[in-house]
């Protein structure tokens, strides 16, 4: 098990060197020119020129590549053109606010998305798993931000529960962090939700009509015991291959979601990056995102052979 | 005793093209230790008797409805919750398919513990420490390891196995077989028997099994059941039904069974079948419901449907010709 994992890991490098190819193209491909853009509206082409000798943007591509990747894997992201500060300093500062509103998100969608499913294809056909199904469509059609912005309307404007907006780290307490972070999560949850809970009522209708469903019932269990026992951990590989592909899904939920109820997260810098041409943070960033999405389906393999014993590696 | 009486069993699907009357208005009974096989062919209504007796047909688009007395109980007025505490452990059952039966992504020794737990009241430790005393009961080596496997780790025989465990672990007084060995191979299939039959002598559980195997019936059952189409056609000790078959369709299928050896000592024969098929259980039958495929039948049978006479020492026969004594087959 230990020697599959290690294998998986050493076999992502190529994944993550190709990744990190386009990340770096990201540069070339773009359109405008940064050091016309670091320069300003003043510089003249000699002052361009010598910003763009400065950053090495004169030198050939492949020198370029390799130095850039030679500084990656000494932990040197680069530094921020706008704000001349270290990226990993400015990735850092911001990761706490999006991984937060992620693992809260992915927990909701699993305490919510998963009974649901399993309800719904317990009672197949009947008015309740109807209107959890008409529920999923809801969601899955609704955009993050109009999701978020009815959210934070009736529930924080109207009724005054939860907080507008904003973010408190955790280290000010759980109720503060967790308060600013529960609309943020059902909107960006909304269609994560959605997807998992049809997912798991398509992987559990199959799975009840197993043998071994009929067998566990003729052992006098309970309803509870074979959905949530039998079936439910047989229904498992589609459901959790699911919930990994669904962090992508989150990944950009996360800029919209950001946005809307102003955390000082990923996506914002993210979107601020984009929008001031910040290439140096752009690159960290997908950088970051490519390799937590990795580490997601590695995450996924092995999960696998926790709940599925024939699955060995 | 009887332990077991059913009156007037029917279990009837809603389909999309009409009502499937799968059984229709069988009576049997059980005595405490005895074993009654129910013989017929595929789609008769032995498998959906078995699950009826059990609750296990799907309700709606199933419906069973007569009488299913159990231990003085009523069980088809029995609530949910009592009717569970009567499955696994006062009546259990072994099913055909052994590769499928078991549960993939649990440990034997969880699948056998279950039952004791839900129905016994042991803590884990103690049903752990049962569950390896019912693998070796059952034959099967090594026990305190095997507990800790999984199904896909065991072969066919060892699977059923663990099946005969499960059902037996609580002490059933009925155990209802569904076709166990059929998907075993040959010397497999003597050894599960014989398990089977040692089992019942030790927990003194009556047996239904159900099987279209009349080799399997000759060894093991004491009494017979033939079921033809939904319906009891033929009823009678094992021996008596085997010496003078009354009905033509049981007549039939003790025509269909191959004898070994045959073609070696000069008297193969071609095997006899029953020709036509088993009528559409979706329309109503008037008659006999075998009068479509049988040699012998007449305006009579396809107009009058004959009750369950009397032909013998404790045998009883649905057929207008099958006279006391032997039949003019």
């Amino acid at each position: 098990m230990l020697s599959y994992i290690l294998r998986r890991i050493v076999a992502t490098l190529p994944v993550m060197a190709i990744v990190a190819l386009f990340v770096f193209s990201l540069l070339y491909i773009a359109p405008g020119d940064p050091a016309v853009v670091i320069a300003g509206d003043q510089a003249s082409p000699e002052d361009v020129e010598r910003i763009r000798q400065s950053l090495g943007l004169d030198r050939p591509f492949l020198i370029q590549f390799g130095s850039w990747v030679w500084r990656i894997l000494h932990g040197d992201l680069g530094t921020s053109i706008f704000t001349n500060l270290p990226v990993s300093a400015m990735i850092g500062q911001r990761l706490g606010p999006t991984l937060s509103l992620m693992i809260v998100t992915l927990l909701l969608t699993i305490v919510v998305a998963v009974p649901l499913g399993v309800v719904a294809a317990w009672k197949a056909g009947s008015l309740i798993d109807r209107v959890i199904m008409g529920f999923a469509v809801f969601g899955f059609s609704l955009p993050v931000f109009v999701v978020g912005y009815m959210l934070a309307y009736v529930f924080a404007l109207e009724l005054e529960w939860l907080p507008v907006q904003g973010y408190t780290p955790l280290a000010q307490g759980f109720w503060p962090w967790l308060e600013n972070l529960i609309l943020p999560a059902v909107a960006l949850g909304c269609v994560y939700i959605a997807l998992v809970a049809r997912i798991t009522r398509a992987a559990m209708l199959e799975v009840l009509q197993q043998d071994y469903i009929r067998t566990a019932k003729a052992k006098g269990l309970g309803q509870g015991g074979i959905l949530f026992i039998h079936a439910l951990k047989n229904a498992s590989v589609p459901i959790v291959t699911v919930i990994g592909i669904g962090i992508a899904l989150l990944i950009g939920g996360a800029v919209v979601t950001e946005s809307v109820f102003a955390i000082p997260g990923l996506g914002r810098l993210t979107i601020d990056a984009i929008l001031r041409r910040d290439y140096p943070v752009i690159q960290g960033i997908v950088l970051l995102f490519s390799f937590v999405y990795v580490l997601v389906n590695l995450m996924i393999d092995v999960t696998y052979t926790l709940v599925d014993p024939r699955i060995r590696y | 005793m009887a332990l077991l009486e059913v009156e007037n069993l029917q279990t009837h699907f809603r389909t999309p093209g009409g009502i499937n009357r799968a059984v229709d208005g069988v009576s049997f009974h059980v005595n405490e230790g005895e074993t009654l096989a129910i013989v017929g062919e595929s789609g008769c209504g032995k498998s959906v008797t078995s699950m009826s007796l059990m609750r296990l047909v799907p309700e709606p688009p199933g419906r069973i409805a007569g009488r299913i007395r159990f231990a003085g109980k009523d069980l088809l007025k029995l609530s949910d919750r009592e009717m569970r505490a009567i499955r696994g452990n006062d009546i259990s059952m072994i099913f055909q398919e052994p590769m499928t039966s078991l549960n993939p992504v649990l440990t034997v020794g969880r699948q056998i513990r279950e039952t004791l737990m839900i129905h016994q009241g042991l803590d884990k430790q103690a049903a752990e420490t049962h569950a390896i005393e019912m693998l070796t009961l059952v034959g099967i080596p090594e026990p305190k390891r095997r507990v800790r496997e999984y199904p896909h780790q065991l072969s066919g025989g060892m699977r059923q196995r663990v099946m005969i465990a499960i059902a037996l672990a609580c002490n059933p007084k009925l155990l209802i077989a569904d076709e166990p060995t059929t998907a075993l191979d040959v010397t497999i299939q003597a050894q599960i028997l014989k398990l089977m039959l040692d089992l019942k002598r030790r927990v003194g559980a009556a047996i239904i099994l159900i099987t279209h195997d009349l080799g399997v019936v000759a060894e093991i059952a004491e009494r017979v059941m033939v079921m033809y189409a939904g319906r009891k056609v033929e009823e009678a000790p094992v021996a008596e039904l085997f010496r003078s078959p009354r009905h033509p369709y049981t007549q039939g299928l003790l025509g269909a069974v191959p004898r070994l050896g045959s073609s070696l000592a000069g008297t193969a024969t071609r095997l006899a079948e029953i020709p036509g098929q088993v009528p559409d259980l979706r329309k109503p039958i008037t008659g006999c419901v075998f009068a479509g495929r049988c040699a012998l039948a007449t305006d009579l049978c396809r107009q009058y449907a004959p009750g369950l006479e009397e032909k013998g020492p404790r045998h009883i026969a649905a057929c207008h010709y099958a006279a006391k004594g032997a039949v003019a087959a």
